[in-house]
């Protein structure tokens, strides 16, 4: 690792709450070390305000390893910015140059209002997994888990789809606001694999249903979301729900 | 202080039927008049909250994220372990048991980790039904793979993506009860303080962290599933919230805390790189199994590593433990890597780091094999380090990763504070004084499945169904010492006084637990640390700057909290270290080692629990002694020669 330091200027958004104003605050960094992470970028020019008697950039943040999916933000125009399959966390300042000029923008989407600066309101996501992404089955003394034969790529495929991380960035790169790669995830998952199907209809009637009382768009194939999924979710999954939502909706027995 | 643990009656084999049998129930009927408060969200306070619901129970849940869904347990990447014995590799109930209360170097409760082995298949069986997607061979049955200190085959696995599967199965259990209004959810919610009235826990007082409004909320039991300590170090394998906040709180209201000196440092994560970093990543155990551990046999050697000649590396631990080499136990290996930095044989540019070398793996298996298996892995590490593992070695450097003590509580998961349960990390129980890899997701959802909700029924039908209220003047009083401490935190920015940030404190506080009570510790260092932190804290509260208001969300109030807990802890943990004239598990005391180095453990007079009861602000805290009774197994002393 060859660690070499560059001057950026930052231009950030700032606002105060939901209804409040915001506007960009720019700031020149000087000698950040390109094997800083993002957020440690962010956080040396929160250290920076804060001995200034400032008040630091409020962002959301925990993990920092990629996995959480709490941190997000919108870096020149791009959800969790340039490189691909990688969370906001897990980018480094190497990636810039010396004199970049790099925006930072909150997730903008309907379903998720701005409640400080960078951090937005997300609750969304859990009202949707509330309304079907489950398996109905009490804690209590089920079957061997070897009575339940799945095939490996099945397995792997339902895998594929659960690596989802809840971070919203699908949403936020939809020109429609639309949280179909983030519902389609789930109803894919449980929809490949034996344990999901008693619920499948109701699950993708009901978790659609929950996406458009939400304020979430619909989906038109721009693949945007699976552009800058962290986690490399594809749109193959919205093929899925979409095919579930249409033998659920033929039904009449959920 | 009483610490009465109620081990049940009986051989090991029958004590938790026993247990469950005299267990007082809670008829159906009455379940839905009692509420319980979880705070936490992890696989240990997902699992309880899905649980109870399921029962008919209230929950009020609470967590500091803006989802339940984003709690540490999520990071954790290796698996789980159980005692299936699908692989038929001779695997039991007590061979589980056994391993486990060996790995933890004999200073866990026998009845506790044998429970724990019991309920282990039932966990499979639960996650499997929820659709959590485990790894499977080709038929279609579950796969498993080894782990560090099991001779057999007995973990089950999503990719490296384990915890965050089985906390999303949690996740979804949990999030049913909400749909089903069994569950209140509570989020971005910080806990501050619990609430006894009557001498029992009615209650906790929370920080909203939108609105900054300290928050009553009441319930007829609490429990605290509120994780590990292992921030008081600053840096760790920990996500950036996780804190002491919780348990530390209980412990000023009653609790008595267990055994803090236990801290689990992980052999294999990525070197520090700079002062501004914030966080360390972990790379799984896993490495271990096609990677050698090297240094250059001379001190100061700068050269790359392709640059050194076979005979001028020291594969040190392939040297020192033939029979285990590289895959001796985490403590071992991470107080070796020390030892040789120490030594001035550390590489990189910080001289904190010892190469993982995968170049003879890849010569006798191909590049492509070693990439199947550990392709993520190697990935993350480019990222991060911006080196690629197939082409150079890895640098890796011990981490803190996981905290064996925690709050001392019962066979019933009950503190010593009546009605304030305990779970997963956050509790003592099951891990000794060293925790087996894929044994922590295992003991939270033993907890949270399977333990909690029969043990909480107990308690609970000793108690009035009665709706609560939090209309008692001890709510009052919790909120009104939330808000001076507030205050106080705030003061010196408002006076102009105000110097240095949060972090400063906190990065300061971290280096002097880390040099005197870390991977190596001796009476000499810990005086110095117990002397180091009170001044440190007074310097803290004296030129602290936290700007903003107590009004609003304010991130940097947050974390001073959390910090202003940790500068008090940080004490109680290096006493306990002190206390602890013994070597055992991650706990190392130079002073008690075998004529090669290795640890040595004291059993006549350090087969003991050391629970800690607070006195006060100006008192010393006192220490009890739970004696462990070991009546199934013989303590040995450990050797991976």
């Amino acid at each position: 690792m060859a660690s070499k330091s560059i001057n950026i200027l930052v231009k950030i958004w700032r606002q105060n709450g939901p209804l409040a104003q915001g506007a960009f605050e720019e700031h020149a960094l000087k000698d950040i070390s390109t094997d800083m992470s993002f957020l440690e970028m962010i956080d040396v020019l929160n250290e920076w305000l804060t001995r200034k008697g400032l008040e630091p950039i409020a962002f959301d943040h925990d993990c920092r390893e990629g996995i959480c999916g709490m941190c997000g933000a919108m870096v020149n125009g791009t959800a969790h910015g340039p490189d691909k399959e990688t969370t906001l966390c897990q980018l480094h300042m190497r990636r810039f140059k010396d004199g970049d000029t790099i925006v930072i923008e909150p997730f903008r989407t309907q379903g998720f209002p701005i409640v400080k600066d960078l951090i937005i309101d997300r609750s969304a996501l859990d009202r949707i997994i509330a309304a079907g992404g489950f398996v109905s089955v009490n804690t209590g003394s089920p079957q061997d888990g070897n009575t339940i034969l799945i095939p490996q790529h099945v397995a792997e495929q339902a895998m594929d789809a659960a690596a989802c991380i809840g971070c919203g960035a699908c949403a936020a790169a939809c020109p429609n606001g639309s949280a179909m790669l983030f519902a389609s995830a789930k109803v894919s998952q449980l929809a490949l694999l034996p344990q999901g199907q008693q619920e499948a209809k109701k699950r993708a009637i009901n978790m659609v249903l929950q996406m458009d009382k939400d304020g979430f768009g619909n989906c038109s194939n721009h693949r945007e979301c699976e552009n800058v999924c962290p986690k490399g979710i594809t749109i193959r999954n919205i093929a899925r729900l979409n095919r579930e939502f249409m033998k659920a909706s033929a039904a009449i027995d959920h | 202080m009483q610490l009465d643990s109620k081990i049940p009656e009986g051989p090991l084999a029958e004590k938790w039927d026993n247990c469950r049998f005299s267990n007082k129930l809670v008829n159906p009927a009455n379940k839905r008049k009692y509420e319980v408060i979880i705070v936490g969200t992890g696989l240990a306070g997902a699992s309880a909250a899905a649980t109870l619901g399921e029962l008919g129970y209230n929950v009020k849940l609470f967590c500091i994220q803006d989802s339940p869904r984003r709690a540490h347990s999520i990071a954790a990447q290796g698996g789980i372990n159980a005692a299936k014995n699908y692989q038929g590799d001779g695997d039991s109930v007590f061979r589980l048991f056994y391993d486990t209360v060996k790995g933890g170097d004999f200073r866990a409760r026998e009845a506790n980790v044998y429970r724990l082995a019991q309920v282990s298949n039932n966990i499979i069986d639960q996650c499997v039904a929820q659709g959590v997607p485990f790894a499977r061979e080709y038929g279609g049955t579950l796969a498993n793979r080894s782990f560090g200190g099991a001779q057999v085959s007995r973990t089950f696995y999503a990719r490296g993506q384990t915890g965050q599967q089985l906390l999303l199965g949690a996740y979804s259990a949990m999030m049913r009860q909400v749909a089903a209004g069994k569950v209140q959810m509570y989020t971005r919610r910080e806990m501050m303080d619990v609430v006894v009235v009557d001498g029992v826990a009615r209650g906790i007082v929370c920080r909203n962290l939108i609105t900054g409004e300290i928050e009553k909320y009441s319930g007829h039991a609490v429990v605290l599933a509120t994780g590990g300590y292992g921030n008081v170090y600053f840096l760790s394998t920990n996500a950036m919230a996780s804190n002491v906040t919780a348990s530390w709180r209980a412990y000023k209201r009653g609790a008595g805390f267990a055994n803090p000196c236990y801290v689990q440092i992980h052999p294999t994560c990525i070197p520090v790189h700079g002062d501004y970093q914030s966080k360390l990543t972990l790379m799984s155990e896993s490495l271990r199994n096609d990677g050698r551990v090297w240094v250059p046999k001379k001190a100061g050697d700068t050269r790359k590593a392709s640059d050194i000649p076979m005979e001028e590396r020291d594969y040190y631990l392939e040297r020192k433990y033939p029979s285990f080499g590289n895959l001796v136990p985490r403590d071992v290996a991470s107080r070796n890597a020390k030892e040789m930095c120490d030594a001035g044989h550390g590489v990189g540019e910080t001289g904190l780091g010892v190469y993982l070398d995968f170049a003879d793996a890849i010569k006798r298996d191909g590049l492509d094999v070693i990439l199947r298996k550990y392709g993520n892995l190697f990935q993350m590490y480019e990222k991060i380090v911006d080196s690629d593992p197939g082409k150079e070695p890895m640098m890796i450097y011990p981490a803190v990763h996981y905290t064996m003590g925690g709050l001392w509580v019962d066979y019933h998961l009950m503190t010593t504070l009546p009605g304030l349960y305990a779970t997963g990390e956050c509790n003592f129980s099951d891990h000794g004084a060293n925790r087996l890899g894929a044994s922590a997701l295992m003991q939270g959802l033993a907890d949270g499945y399977f333990v909690l909700p029969y043990t909480i029924g107990n308690y609970l039908a000793t108690v009035e169904p009665v709706p609560t209220d939090t209309n008692d003047s001890a709510f009052d009083a919790s909120v009104n010492m939330v808000k001076e401490q507030t205050e106080k935190l705030m003061k010196n920015t408002k006076s102009g006084k105000g110097k240095e940030t949060v972090d400063h404190y906190h990065r300061e506080l971290g280096k002097v637990m880390w040099d005197n009570c870390g991977m190596a510790r001796n009476a000499t260092g810990l005086k110095e640390a117990i002397k180091r932190i009170p001044e440190i804290r007074a310097e803290f509260w004296e030129n602290v700057t936290v700007p903003g208001s107590g009004q609003e969300l304010n991130q940097s109030l947050e974390r001073a909290g959390r910090v202003a807990d940790f500068l008090e802890f940080a004490e109680l943990l290096a006493k306990d270290a002190l206390a602890r004239e013994e070597s055992c598990g991650g706990h190392f005391r130079e002073e008690s080692q075998t004529e090669e180095h290795e640890a040595k453990r004291d059993d006549e007079n350090f087969s003991h629990v050391a629970v800690w009861e607070y006195k006060g602000e100006d008192a010393d805290p006192v220490m009890h002694k739970e004696p462990l009774v070991f009546e199934n197994v013989t303590p040995s002393q450990r050797s991976y020669k």
